[in-house]
Order: structure tokens, then C-alpha cells, then sequence
């Protein structure tokens, strides 16, 4: 299969074009020519012997904190600079074993931490929309790579909404299954209770295949979940889909408060329209905790983060400082050289609240709140609810450096950090524009209910049709 | 000077590590095995790799939870694995893995039996929780830097820590033999100090008698038998003593015993401050074990040996020294019933098992297991004793043999030609050969002169080379004397 | 709940963070203005679910007790800093013998 060589090779050399490097929009940190194209040749191999290949050829990218064996993974962080990762991730193995092929390594947030790519020890990516602007994170060399056209489909991975909100402000279809769908095996830990292997897609379809193919029980993963996964989405499914008729959305009051830009607020009331146009019955809701969201989400990530980040330690891997005295300095020379602001802020916010005496008072508590949010969704659902809609994020992509309070930067996963807490799936797809910059709409469901969640957001998706990009 | 323990009053909690017998680590599938060249049974996981994550090992839990009711815990169906978090090179992740505020079992007792006392003293356990153990640290093979081997890092361990129940230095090493006695017999560790499969950490205090609040404790570490821990808290406890006595107050810190020295010293105090930092490790969910699952492996515990010393009591009636002996381990136990039963005198067996064999063992430095006389050879050599085939001081010889030849008793008897003459007409033709060659004590004995017994007796046995049954020709003589 | 610059320091130390004396006042500003955020939390009400139980799980799955390590392409000493030996090597602890 010549063209399943030819595509990888076209898509590595975009991805190696300079327009994307470190000098242009700075989406892409490392690639592997040869390797793509050795990988590619054995799916076509593969092919030719008429395996069952649900991506074959497929170029995806994938973000630099996941691990791959033939492209360095350094969570875009000095601490791991020039790390690759000897073991391959269950979500890589999986694509793979389908046919897909790796040709990138994408920019991302300093071990995923922030939401506009501006932390990466790469310098930031630029949003392909508008280069001025961010293109979220902090996925957001994933849903920039997609963006761009360098891929259609590219891994991200969200904590607190880092796949939907750079999905949102890049104008892609950005998708976080329920947490346990996805096996983290492999994926470098952030919040490890909040973590998932997200998606950046093209379309909602692109999106619902990658996130199937890589989904089910994992034996190197204790928090995978063995539920059954859907067949994979065929055309036939999408007619099926065509109608909204029966399905009920709800419309959370929490997720539209006054301040919300009117612009997105009526992108919404279209997109709503639009589901009920379809058949839909629209309902208002409730989910009376949501504010309490950004708080407890700051409380747990940071403290997981602060035992998760103490293996980067200069022991066993990645770079060590030189020329000290014993081993107290190299630690802290290690940790304090390779390690960015925003991470160290996390790392020194995540001790304090677990550390003696302030424990129950941040992170019990903090659990506490987030088993009341988790609540909030449960009795929604309980009601007769099969998925609510909101925006992805209060505001389209904002400029490069215009945000520098850090709790002002937290603000921007408002909307998103609650699938996180509460474990269940979402998913953010473009619902039109605001000043040329796009307005992503959120659909989340019930607990491993992904193949409604993606029926409702391609029923969304074809009715919006161009009008998602306009 | 009188002792302290007059004044004072000793107070000993006891914290027990002992590694788990399992094939593979607690959380990967690296072999648990020691002596492989350093950093060889190593994998993502405990080499704590960016995006590896831990899964549990099953027969851990399983041996876990074994051991727990072993030692009378009570089992918790729910319990918890918490990051406990502190920077060490040894330690990969930066973090251990253990259990925290909700751990595998709780509420266990132990009957300790102290040596002097009659009655066994109860001990209570406070809890019992899985956790996997750090890597190695070399800090003398190379100059200025330390060696990391991290092939023990991930080994699955448990934690036993007792209240602070124990009065003296000896009750804490009779807490520990017995503590080891039952893991043994549970079959859930190789529990050796030597090999650091078991290891001990002491924590102990001193106040005067009657006074009901505790002393502040120290920690004596570094201790690798279990004599050496009871020398360690003595010593600890008259430093206390000592300084008490002078109206100096006790420091809380950790103390390293020297065994060389025979004393224990303060560890050189580490500038940075402890705070573990404790959260559920959210890799892992709650461990969740079914009632029925426990129920299992609580039937299929083998008998204990509290549980063996009422049964030989009651079946061989052995005494308490020697259930002592032959309970001392499983294997042995086995050894000893096997024996006992083959031949059918228990204590006659007990005796065999606790002066010849248990000397032989210490001799060759052999296991019970690995031991050539196996329990029905004994049994058979037992017998013939009894049965008067072999004299007690030919057994003996006979026994030897067998330990270098491997060869059964009546085998190595009548090959060693020592087997014990007890046929009427043998001795007989023996005794008139004896009276033809020693014919004036003859006539004295046959008058009635029975101190001449022994002359007789004595020349037979000369004449049989030592294998004639002494008791038979006494009896046979019997009948010449009027 | 605030931090004092002190807290900061002693947190620093136990995170292994070595901060410059002239980033200390900044910090310390950032974590009392993050930490005030999360004061919120205090007046909720979570009488209603128990923290033990926030975490919803049915029990995790384990595995057998088998010897089948997660296969690298390469070994633990070829990807530390520093190793001899087969050993990792790393600058000693000031106070080792007592570890």
C-alpha cells in the first residue's frame, strides 16, 4: 500500500516544516522521519495481508507527555530533557496494533500544567486561528497540530479540561472519555485521580474512532475500568444519530452566568437551538456546587501533582545538576533548575495542603466538595438527563501573555474542571465564531455513556454543519 | 549497684517488617528474588518511570491477609494504600506505597510465652498493613558516592506493630521468637533476621514502677538478631535509667545499636523535618476483599503452634520443654509427628529428635528438610531399640552410619554387626561356654552366690562382642542359680 | 489560612524547591492569594458525604503472582546520570550512616 507510506511521509514533512518548529507557530517539538515511515511501512504490510486496520495510515500526534519509544517525552519540562521513555504507553500500543501512525511529538504546558501552552520549556505555541493568540493548553500543541492541518487527529491529555479548552479556542473537536476508559499506563501523571488520554479531532467521528481504539481494561493500569467498549462508529451509525428525538439535554444555570460573554452566550442559544430543532427535549438544570469546582480542583491536582513530580529527582533518569557537594544540593539544584515556575508554584501549593496540620482542612475537604459536585451530576442524570450542554470556556482564545495572575489563568478551566472531578465524559466541538476566533460548545454525559455523548455532538456537529466555523 | 529495674520499669513496642514470599514484587512483575547483579530485576514500574503505574500482586494480599489471621487480627474488607512521601535515592517514586489510617487488619494478639513464667502473656497488636520496601543503598564501596541497587525496591512487605505491652527485654524477644514461630508456620515468609527478610525496629521507654504515664520513647534501629535486640533495649534502658535517675530529660530520637560496642548510640539528628505527607494513593483503588475470600484462606491456614502443642500434648504426652523443642519449627513438627507416629512412643521419639538429630543438624549446619535419616528410618531405628535389637550405645553408631550412608537401621546393624542378640539358644550355647571356661564361679553361682551374676553376665557379653541382650542373659542365668 | 515566608521556606525544603531569598516575598504572595481562593471550602457543608467514601471504587483489580516484567529497551543503569557496576550512583548523603 504505497499511499499508507505516502500519507506518513506527507504528514512528517509538514510537521517538520519550519512554520510549526520552535521559529514559527512552535506546535511540533520533536519528530521522527524515519521511524514514521518505517512504522507506516509495516501497517501497509499489514494492510496488504487484509488485517482489519480501523486506522490504517492514520497520522496522529501526540503530546509530549505521553510516552512513545521512538520520539523523546519530556512533558515539556528541562527536568526530562532529552528523556525517551524505554516503554511504550497501552493508549500508543493500541493505536498502533490499528494502524495508526506516530509522526509528532506536540508543545503542551509544562507537565501539562496551564492553560495556554505559555509554561512549556519550549516557549508557547502559537494559535494557528490568530498567531497573537493562545491556543489553550494545556493540550495545546495537540489541538493546534489539528488546527493547522498538520494531523487530523492527535492525542492530548486533560486534568481539568486541557484537551476541550485548547479544542475550543483552536476551532477542533476535543474529547475527554470517562475517567478509566483510557488506560494511563504511560501517560507521565499530573492529578493522577483526574487524569485521562483525551483527543483532538477534525471531526466528531475522527474523534469517537481514536478514543474507542485506545479505550478498554488495561492489566498495567489498576484504574482502568473493564467496561464494555462500543463497536466502533460506522456510517451508518451517523444517520441514526441524524435525529435528536427522545433525547433529553439539560442546560446547567451555573455554566450561563450573567457575566458570560454575550457573543458565546449566543453561540450557545444557536447551538441549542439547534438540538431542539433536531428533536431534542431542552431542559433547565442545576448543579448547584459548580463554583466550588476551581477551588477543590486546585487543591487536589497540586497535592497529587507535589508526590507525583518527586520522582524527577535526577537519580535515575533525565538530566542531573553537576558539580555538587552531596546529595541534599543535588536534589534542590536538580528540582529548582529543571523544574518552570508554574510547575514549582503547584509543587509547593500540593505539599502545603497535604502536609501536616492542613490536610483535613484542604484535601478532605477538598475531597469532600468534590463527592458533592459528583453529586450534582448523578442527580441530574438520575432525572431523566442523558447530557448537558455548555460552553467549553467563558471566552474565546485570549492574546499571548495577557493573562499573568495565575488564579486569573485557573479561572479559564471554570467550565471544564467539573467532568474531571466528577469522572464522566465531555466533549467540546466548535459551535461558530466570535470575531474570527472559535466558540467551542460542551456536551457531557453519564459515566461511560460516550457513544451517546458522541451521537448527540455528530447529530450537533452536521446540523451546525459550516456554520461551526463561521 | 542494684538494678535498675527495681526503680524503673521498662516499656517496649515493637515494629516488625517481614517480606512476603511471593514470585514477583508487590506492584510489578519483576522477580522478588534476591542475589541477581544490582538493578537487574528492575522495570518502569519501580524504577519509578515517568507514566508507570503500580498494580497489586494477588498472593500478596493473599499471604497478607494469612498472616493477619495467623496472628488473630481481624481482617478489614475495605482498606487503603496512602503515599507515604519522602525523598530518598533508594526510593524511586519519591514515595512508598504502604497503608495509612486504613490499614489491612487490626486488633491482633499474641500469647507470648516468657521464659520463667508459666502462664502465656498476652500481647496486643495494634494493626498490620501491606507496604513495599525500598531499594539498597551501598555507601562505602565507591568514594563520595553511594550505590543505589533497586532490586529489592517494590518486594512486598507487612508491617506488624504492637502496643507498648512488653515489661522487659526479654519478653520482647520472646514476643518476636513467637511472632516468627507463627509467620513460619503460616508460611508466609522466610522471616530471617540474617537474610533481611525479617527486621526490627524497637521503640522503648522507662518510668518508674506505678507510675501510670508513659517515658518518652527512643527508637533503637540497626539491631539483626534477636538476641542483639534484647541486648540493644537493655542497653537503651539503663542509658533511660541513668539519665533519669540524674534528673535529665530522655530526648525522643533514634538510637543505633552498635553491636560491636555492645551499646547503642543517638543517630547523627537530620537537619530537615519529617511530615510524610500521607494521602490515598489514587493509582490504586480501595482493596475490597470478599467475606468468603478471607473465609478461605482462614480455613486453609495450616495448625498453628499453639494449636500443635495441645495436640502432642494431648497425643504424645509431651512436656513443656520438650513442645518447646520439637514445636520450635514446622518442619521439625513434622519430623518429630512423623516419627512419633511410625514408631509410637512420642516421647521416646522427642528425645531422639531433640538430642541426636537436633545435634547432628547444629553439627552439619543442615536443614530439618534436607536431613538423610528421613522420620520412618528414625521410627525403624526407634524400634528396634525398643524391640531390643540394638543396645542404646549401638543405636547410637548404628545412627551415625545412617547419617553418612543413608542406608535403613537393620541394614547399617547387621553390616556394623551390632545388632543385639536376644535368641534363647544363642545366649545359651554363649552361658555354657562361659561356665566350661569359668567353671569355679559356676559352682559358687550355682550354690547361690548371686553377686557372681555380674562376673557371668560380663564374660557372656564379652564373648557375644558386646551383642547379646544383657537383660535376656540376666534372665536366663536366672534359672542356673538355686 | 495564610503562609508566612518561613512556612514557604520549610515547604520548599520538604519538596526539595531550593527558592532565592529574593523570590521568597513574591511566592508567598502568590500561595496567600491562590490559598485565599480555596478558603471558600471551609463553609461548605459535606456532612452529607463522608471523604473515605469521595473516592467511589468497586475494588481494584490485581494481578497473578507471576515473573513478567514490563519490558524496557534498555537497562536501569544505561538510563541513569551516573552508574559503575550495574549500580546507580549518586553524591552521598552528608549523614548516610545513619540511614
Amino acid at each position: 500500500m504505497r499511499n499508507i507510506i505516502d500519507a506518513t511521509t506527507e504528514s512528517v514533512d509538514r510537521a517538520r516544516d519550519p512554520r510549526f518548529g520552535a521559529a514559527g507557530l512552535n506546535i511540533v517539538v520533536a519528530t521522527n522521519r524515519e521511524a514514521s515511515i518505517a512504522a507506516a511501512e509495516k501497517v501497509a504490510s499489514a494492510y496488504g495481508r487484509g488485517e482489519s486496520l480501523p486506522l490504517a495510515g492514520v497520522s496522529i500526534a501526540v503530546k509530549d507527555n505521553i510516552a512513545t519509544l521512538d520520539m523523546p517525552t519530556t512533558c515539556a519540562s528541562r527536568i526530562l530533557a532529552g528523556y525517551t521513555s524505554p516503554y511504550e504507553a497501552t493508549a500508543i500500543t493500541r493505536l498502533r496494533a490499528s494502524g495508526a501512525v506516530v509522526v509528532a511529538k506536540t508543545n503542551m504546558d509544562e507537565f501539562a500544567m496551564g492553560s495556554s501552552t505559555e509554561t512549556s520549556a519550549y516557549g508557547p505555541t502559537r494559535n494557528p486561528i490568530d498567531p497573537e493568540r493562545a491556543p489553550g493548553g494545556s493540550s495545546g500543541g495537540s489541538a493546534a497540530a489539528v488546527a493547522a492541518g498538520i494531523v487530523n487527529v492527535a492525542l492530548g491529555s486533560e486534568t481539568g479540561g486541557s484537551v476541550r479548552q485548547p479544542a475550543a479556542f483552536c476551532g477542533v473537536v476535543g474529547v475527554k472519555p470517562t475517567y478509566g476508559r483510557v488506560s494511563r499506563f504511560g501517560l507521565v501523571a499530573f492529578g493522577s485521580s483526574l487524569d485521562q488520554i483525551g483527543v483532538c479531532a477534525r471531526t466528531v467521528r475522527e474523534a469517537a474512532l481514536a478514543t474507542y481504539v485506545m479505550s478498554g481494561a488495561d492489566p498495567y493500569d489498576a484504574t482502568s475500568a473493564d467496561v464494555p467498549v462500543p463497536p466502533l462508529p460506522t456510517d451508518a451509525d451517523a444517520k441514526s444519530v441524524a435525529s435528536l428525538n427522545g433525547v433529553t439535554v439539560g442546560i446547567p444555570s451555573e455554566y450561563f452566568p450573567a457575566s458570560l460573554d454575550a457573543e458565546v452566550r449566543a453561540r450557545c442559544d444557536s447551538a441549542i437551538a439547534a438540538m431542539r430543532a433536531l428533536g431534542a427535549t431542552i431542559v433547565d438544570v442545576s448543579l448547584p456546587h459548580t463554583s466550588l469546582a476551581i477551588p477543590v480542583y486546585y487543591i487536589i491536582a497540586p497535592a497529587e501533582a507535589s508526590s507525583n513530580l518527586a520522582r524527577f529527582d535526577g537519580v535515575r533518569y533525565g538530566p542531573r545538576a553537576a558539580e555538587v557537594a552531596d546529595l541534599r544540593s543535588m536534589y534542590d539544584a536538580t528540582r529548582s533548575n529543571g523544574f518552570g515556575a508554574e510547575v514549582k508554584r503547584r509543587i509547593l501549593i500540593g505539599t502545603y495542603v497535604l502536609s501536616h496540620g492542613y490536610y483535613d482542612a484542604y484535601y478532605r475537604k477538598a475531597q469532600s466538595v468534590r463527592a458533592l459536585i459528583a453529586r450534582d451530576f448523578a442527580t441530574v442524570f438520575a432525572s431523566g438527563v442523558d447530557v448537558l450542554f455548555t460552553p467549553t470556556t467563558p471566552t474565546p482564545a485570549f492574546r499571548l501573555g495577557a493573562v499573568t495572575d495565575p488564579y486569573e489563568m485557573y479561572m479559564s478551566d471554570i467550565f471544564t474542571v467539573t467532568a474531571n472531578l466528577a469522572g464522566i465524559p465531555a466533549i467540546s466541538l466548535p459551535i461558530g465564531r466570535v470575531d474570527g476566533l472559535p466558540v467551542g460548545g460542551q456536551l457531557l454525559a453519564r459515566h461511560f455513556d460516550e457513544s451517546r455523548m458522541f451521537g448527540v455532538a455528530e447529530a450537533l456537529e452536521t446540523a451546525l454543519g459550516a456554520g461551526a466555523h463561521e | 549497684m542494684t538494678s535498675w529495674s527495681d526503680k524503673y520499669e521498662m516499656v517496649v513496642g515493637l515494629e516488625v517488617h517481614v517480606q512476603l514470599k511471593t514470585r514477583s514484587k508487590a506492584f510489578c512483575g519483576c522477580s522478588a528474588d534476591f542475589g541477581a547483579p544490582p538493578n537487574v530485576n528492575t522495570c518502569p514500574v519501580c524504577l519509578g518511570l515517568p507514566g508507570a503505574l503500580p498494580v497489586l500482586n494477588s498472593e500478596a494480599v493473599r499471604l497478607a491477609v494469612r498472616a493477619a489471621l495467623a496472628l488473630g487480627f481481624t481482617v478489614n474488607l475495605t482498606s487503603v494504600f496512602a503515599r507515604k512521601n519522602y525523598f530518598y535515592p533508594d526510593l524511586p517514586k519519591g514515595y512508598q506505597i504502604s497503608q495509612y489510617d486504613q490499614p489491612l487488619a487490626v486488633n491482633g494478639k499474641l500469647h507470648v510465652r516468657v521464659p520463667g513464667e508459666s502462664q502465656p502473656r498476652p500481647i496486643a497488636i495494634t494493626r498490620l498493613h501491606m507496604e513495599e520496601d525500598a531499594g539498597k543503598s551501598v555507601h562505602d564501596r565507591y568514594p563520595r558516592m553511594s550505590a543505589i541497587d533497586l532490586n529489592r525496591a517494590g518486594v512486598p512487605l507487612i508491617e506488624i506493630v504492637s502496643e507498648p505491652d512488653m515489661r522487659s527485654a526479654v519478653e520482647a524477644g520472646a514476643y518476636l521468637r513467637t511472632l516468627k514461630q507463627i509467620l513460619e508456620y503460616a508460611g508466609v515468609s522466610d522471616v530471617s533476621m540474617e537474610e533481611g527478610s525479617l527486621r526490627v525496629d524497637a521503640n522503648v521507654s522507662a518510668r518508674l514502677h506505678g507510675v501510670a504515664e508513659l517515658g518518652t520513647k527512643t527508637e533503637v534501629k540497626n539491631v539483626n538478631s534477636f538476641s542483639a535486640v534484647e541486648r540493644s533495649l537493655q542497653s537503651e534502658f539503663e542509658r533511660q535509667c541513668a539519665m533519669l535517675d540524674r534528673g535529665e530529660t530522655v530526648l525522643q530520637q533514634t538510637m543505633i545499636w552498635d553491636a560491636a560496642r555492645g551499646s547503642v548510640r543517638p543517630a547523627r539528628s537530620k537537619e530537615e523535618s519529617h511530615d510524610y505527607r500521607y494521602f490515598p494513593d489514587p493509582d490504586l483503588p480501595p482493596l475490597i476483599l470478599r467475606a468468603d475470600f478471607v473465609r478461605k484462606i482462614e480455613k486453609g491456614l495450616p495448625e498453628l503452634p499453639q494449636q500443635l502443642r495441645d495436640r502432642f500434648r494431648s497425643h504424645f504426652g509431651l512436656a513443656d520443654s520438650e513442645l518447646d523443642a520439637v514445636t520450635a519449627d514446622p518442619k521439625l513438627a513434622a519430623y518429630f509427628e512423623g516419627t512419633a507416629r511410625a514408631h509410637g512412643d512420642g516421647k521416646h521419639a522427642a528425645k531422639w529428635v531433640m538430642g541426636e538429630v537436633a545435634a547432628s543438624l547444629n553439627e552439619s549446619a543442615t536443614k530439618i528438610e534436607d536431613f538423610p535419616v528421613r522420620a520412618p528410618e528414625l521410627a525403624a531405628l526407634l524400634d528396634m531399640i525398643r524391640d531390643g535389637k540394638l543396645s542404646h550405645t549401638a543405636a547410637k553408631s548404628v545412627f551415625a552410619t545412617m547419617l553418612t550412608t543413608g542406608k535403613p537401621a537393620a541394614v547399617v546393624a547387621s553390616e556394623l554387626s551390632v545388632t543385639q542378640v536376644g535368641d534363647d539358644s544363642q545366649l545359651q550355647q554363649w552361658i555354657e561356654e562361659v561356665f566350661a571356661e569359668l567353671p569355679q564361679e559356676t559352682a559358687r553361682f550355682r550354690a547361690g552366690e548371686k553377686k557372681l551374676t555380674g562376673v557371668l553376665v560380663g564374660a557372656v557379653m564379652k564373648k557375644s562382642g558386646g551383642r547379646a541382650d544383657p537383660r535376656k542373659v540376666n534372665a536366663l542365668l536366672g534359672k542356673y542359680s538355686s | 489560612m495564610a503562609v508566612s515566608e518561613n512556612d514557604v521556606r520549610k515547604i520548599a525544603d520538604l519538596a526539595r524547591l531550593s527558592l532565592a531569598d529574593g523570590d521568597l516575598p513574591t511566592i508567598t504572595a502568590q500561595m496567600n492569594s491562590i490559598l485565599a481562593h480555596m478558603d471558600v471550602l471551609t463553609r461548605v457543608d459535606t456532612s452529607s458525604v463522608d471523604a473515605a467514601h469521595a473516592q467511589m471504587s468497586d475494588g481494584m483489580p490485581v494481578r497473578d503472582d507471576t515473573v513478567a516484567p514490563i519490558p524496557m529497551n534498555t537497562t536501569a543503569p544505561m538510563l541513569a546520570p551516573d552508574s559503575r557496576d550495574g549500580f546507580i550512583l549518586v553524591p552521598r548523603l552528608a549523614s548516610h550512616e545513619d540511614l
